[in-house]
């Protein structure tokens, strides 16, 4: 089997590693970077609980070789909060109670935050069908989408541009 | 069956040009090909697929464009993400059965991480994309380092898991040629949840000349052991004025042609007699987009 050096940016942090052409991405940021936030849930990109950010696009880092990674951005739940201070979706996701379990939530919030960033101001039907691979037992999804439109709705009170999110 | 991790050992390799891919194809045993990985990893995790070495095509540029080809055609490489096809203007404008056909598809992450490449080389039956390649006269061009060759989508699928591809060759691009005017498309499928896999889809392209069928294609999915092209349903509607009679007629000879199975989605029978539905509700919206009236 081959290993390999790749580099990664997480959280805005540059980290060089040596990964086994069969090790994941989730396991690699979980095991060896000890960011606990994406879960494994299906481990076969089913569920969304892996979900993390490639550039501003979601993917499903439990079906990702690290290998395959190299390069590459990625931010998970840990990095969008910044100085101390929740971002937009996630204060909005506190103050919408958008949180039963809390299994879901690092993928949901990371999921929400793809969806601002493609589309600022969807509704909910569109909210609805980004949520499609993301799966909450607890909530029924309600507080979620509430969140959603809240987190878009101070945005553009706020007239914030995306890089604020 | 642990999908935490993948339990298999392989090599990786990923070739910076088309030449360098076709040379590994060419001298290494057992490789399969990464372009999203959301069939190739689900597969390793769960079906312990043999492979000794994964080649990861992401670092081959000409397979990641998308360019619209003289006369508004549409050549997609095969390691184009279907988030980035389904978001191209000429797509939803053009090859609107397609764009349904990608929007129907799984989830955003996962269409930020699969590719139209992969969901045709995977030649899976229920392949949504099939259908609408297909009917659009989509071209498959495979590569090896003995040369080109171009095979019609139609031609491309063989049996389950199983297409024409051999394995000293690499799918690189598909190519969609123009689409004529007063064409109208329709994919429809259906699965108890939008993102299933489908219980059994359909797709149909229809080019109008006054009330007649100018020309006709149409193909169906989890409705064979492949994705199969509908070519004496779809020739023989040519030249014929288009009515719902026509259309009742059409759709009963399709639920007699096509030869669906029992699995865990739904049952044989059930898929020959929702075919009718869905594709009468395709043809009639298909007539309709394409400017016609329906008698």
């Amino acid at each position: 089997m081959s290993v390999h050096d790749i580099t990664l940016t997480v959280n805005g942090r540059k980290v060089r590693l040596t990964v086994k052409s069969n090790e994941l991405l989730l396991n690699v940021l979980r095991d060896r970077l000890l960011l606990t936030g994406a879960k494994y849930g299906c481990g076969i990109g089913e569920c969304g609980a892996c979900t993390v950010l490639h550039g501003r696009e979601c993917v499903l880092s439990c079906f990702i070789p690290a290998v395959c990674a190299d390069g590459w951005e990625i931010t998970t739940a840990e990095g969008l909060s910044k100085d101390g201070k929740l971002s937009v979706v996630q204060q909005a996701y506190v103050d919408k109670a958008a949180i039963q379990c809390g299994f879901c939530t690092p993928g949901m919030v990371i999921a929400s935050t793809a969806l601002l960033y493609e589309n600022p101001e969807p509704d909910e039907a569109e909210i609805k069908d980004y949520f499609r691979g993301n799966y909450c037992r607890c909530t029924g999804y309600a507080a979620m989408i509430e969140a959603v439109k809240v987190a878009a709705m101070r945005m553009k009170e706020r007239g914030c541009d995306d890089e604020e999110l | 069956m642990n999908t935490m991790i993948i339990e298999q050992e392989f090599e990786y390799v990923k070739p910076g040009s088309l030449f360098e891919a076709l040379d590994i194809l060419a001298q290494t045993n057992n490789v399969k090909i990464y372009a999203g990985g959301t069939d190739l990893i689900v597969k390793l995790k769960t079906s312990g697929i043999n492979m000794d070495a994964m080649m990861d095509i992401n670092g081959i540029p000409e397979l990641s464009e998308l360019t619209a080809s003289g006369g508004n055609g549409l050549v997609i490489g095969s390691a184009v993400k279907l988030s980035r096809i389904e978001k191209h203007p000429a797509v939803k404008s053009n090859y609107s059965a397609l764009f349904e056909a990608l929007m129907s598809m799984a989830s955003v992450s996962v269409r930020n991480m699969g590719t139209l490449g992969g969901n045709l080389a995977n030649a899976s039956p229920a392949a949504d994309t099939a259908g609408p390649v297909i009917c659009y006269k989509g071209i498959l061009e495979l590569m090896s380092r003995s040369g080109i060759r171009e095979v019609p989508a139609e031609d491309f699928f063989i049996s389950s898991g199983v297409s024409a591809i051999r394995p000293d060759e690499l799918l690189t691009r598909i190519k969609l040629p123009a689409v004529n005017k007063n064409t109208g498309a329709k994919f429809i499928k259906t699965g108890r949840v939008k993102s299933d896999i489908a219980k059994v889809s359909f797709t149909v392209v229809i080019e109008r000349e006054g009330s007649k069928i100018k020309s006709c294609r149409a193909a169906a999915g989890s409705a064979a052991a492949k994705p199969v092209y509908l070519r004496t349903v779809s020739e023989s509607l040519k030249g014929r004025i288009m009515t719902r009679e026509l259309i009742t007629e059409t759709v009963d000879r399709i639920a007699g042609i096509i030869e669906p199975i029992d699995d865990q989605r739904t049952t044989a029978e059930y898929r020959k007699e929702l075919i009718k539905v869905i594709a009468a509700d395709a043809f009639s919206k298909a007539w309709s987009l394409s400017g016609g009236k329906l008698i």
